[in-house]
């Protein structure tokens, strides 16, 4: 039997500045060739759990805002299903995506997304996570994509015995914490230097 | 449990790494901790589904997608196509690939782009296509052209496509960049030369596809793009029993 040579996955390049274009070409004023920015509207009418509001910044090494980043969150729906995974087109999955992309704004830095509280979902060995949004940073300067996930300071029990959490140290750990402020989760991103935000490698 | 197979880990030696001064906006964005390495779970494998309702008729030819009625941006007309494969070679299917480019002058359409060559009125500069059953991917467009960016010095990027690819499980996620055979840019590019084996860069460098070229229209382009598949595990298991 012969064996099959395996191929190499495409290397990542940066985004660059102009990541818009592609993505959300509506948020910079390309209007008329897509009918909307996908990604932007996560919830509707029959989506089904707690509505939140996260909404944060990304600073780089020099504590300076990035103002050129796109994010995208993947999170599971309230009873702590991943789209697709009860098949495609299922009930779930019309009414909730689980994925939502938003720039941060090219002034202020900011970023927000409308969504819901997930729910818990098994870890690889079957142990149940804590409530938790995967999200994915690209940005010029960013040679490939940057993986961290959000995790709710209002779930201090699920917290505590989270699989990924508990194999921090709790400075580390905090990095990834949204604290709940103004009805809103705040969670601001830093790429480099103090507090330097925990990324993954899945 | 996730009900799909776990993907191979990423290469870290093909992939560019975090901090590469010759390409200066990643020295303040690039993280100093290493990364976490965390097992795949269901979050990792699945990931968001988008059907072909969400593409409209000119999504995949940006040569008529932003243009007005009865004209054309100018530039060369190319087709760029080719297949979007996991590691051991599958097609993957029903993929949403985002693509976004300079205009023939190298001009992005975008507020942040002052380069002094012009906007083009009839070129918006994106476009999007989903896989068909086997993977494959085709969309038209005119070459990009190239450009100078600030980085210090006479620094140029070659023509380049950029690429947003979504596979089927989220871990999968991937943007990255394509160029053109034969760009004397590409050896000269601090971005290209993140990537540090030349193997891996002719990975993300089109081949001109004459075979493809409609005669008195366009020429073609080919470009696979790969994205992690499958890790080996009982064939590779008994290879390392030997």
């Amino acid at each position: 039997m012969s064996q099959k040579v395996r191929l190499k996955e495409s290397p990542s390049q940066t985004a660059g500045p102009y990541v818009h274009i592609g993505c959300m070409p509506n948020f910079v004023g390309i209007p008329h060739v897509y009918a909307a920015d996908l990604g932007t509207q996560m919830i509707g009418d029959e989506t089904t759990g707690e509505r939140i509001e996260i909404v944060g910044c990304i600073f780089d090494g020099a504590g300076e805002l990035v103002k050129d980043a796109m994010i995208e969150i993947w999170q599971a729906d309230a009873s702590g299903n991943y789209a697709g995974q009860n098949g495609a087109g299922s009930q779930e999955n019309r009414e909730f995506s689980g994925w939502g992309r938003q720039p941060v704004d090219l002034e202020t830095g900011q970023f927000i997304f409308q969504t819901i509280k997930p729910g818990r979902v098994p870890y690889a060995d079957g142990q149940l996570q804590a409530p938790h949004v995967t999200i994915w940073i690209v940005a010029r300067g960013i040679n490939l994509g940057l993986s961290t996930r959000l995790y709710f300071s209002d779930e201090a029990s699920a917290n505590a015995n989270d699989p990924v959490l508990s194999s921090l140290d709790e400075a580390r750990a905090s990095t990834l914490m949204a604290g709940l402020k103004d009805g809103q989760y705040q969670f601001d991103i830093r790429l480099q230097g103090e507090h330097e935000t925990v990324f993954f490698d899945v | 449990m996730a009900d799909r197979p776990m993907l191979s880990n990423r290469d870290a030696d093909w992939h560019p790494e975090a901090f590469t001064p010759a390409y200066r906006s990643s020295i303040l964005r690039s993280p100093k901790q290493k990364l976490i390495t965390l097992q795949q779970s269901a979050g990792d494998l699945f990931g968001p589904v988008f059907g072909h309702d969400v593409l409209g008729p000119l999504d995949g030819d940006l040569i008529k997608n932003f243009a007005k009625s009865g004209e054309s941006p100018i530039g060369e007309r190319i087709l760029v196509h080719g297949y979007l494969l996991d590691e051991i070679g599958k097609g993957i299917p029903g993929a949403l690939i985002e693509v976004w480019q300079a205009n023939a002058g190298g001009r992005y359409r975008h507020k942040n782009d002052d380069y002094l060559a012009p906007l083009d009125p009839n070129f918006g500069g994106c476009g999007r296509v989903i896989t068909d059953d086997n993977g494959y991917y085709s969309f038209r467009t005119i070459k990009p052209g190239p450009y100078p960016w600030p980085n210090g010095g006479n620094d140029w990027r070659p023509a380049h496509i950029h690429y947003s690819v979504f596979g089927s499980g989220f871990a999968q996620r991937l943007i990255t960049q394509m160029y053109f055979e034969g760009d004397p840019h590409i050896k000269r590019c601090p971005i290209v030369n993140t990537i540090k084996d030349p193997a891996a860069i002719d990975q993300l460098t089109a081949k001109l596809d004459m075979e493809h070229t409609v005669p008195m229209d366009l020429r073609a382009y080919r470009l696979d793009v790969i994205l992690r598949g499958p890790r080996s595990t009982l064939f590779e298991n008994k290879l390392e029993g030997n």
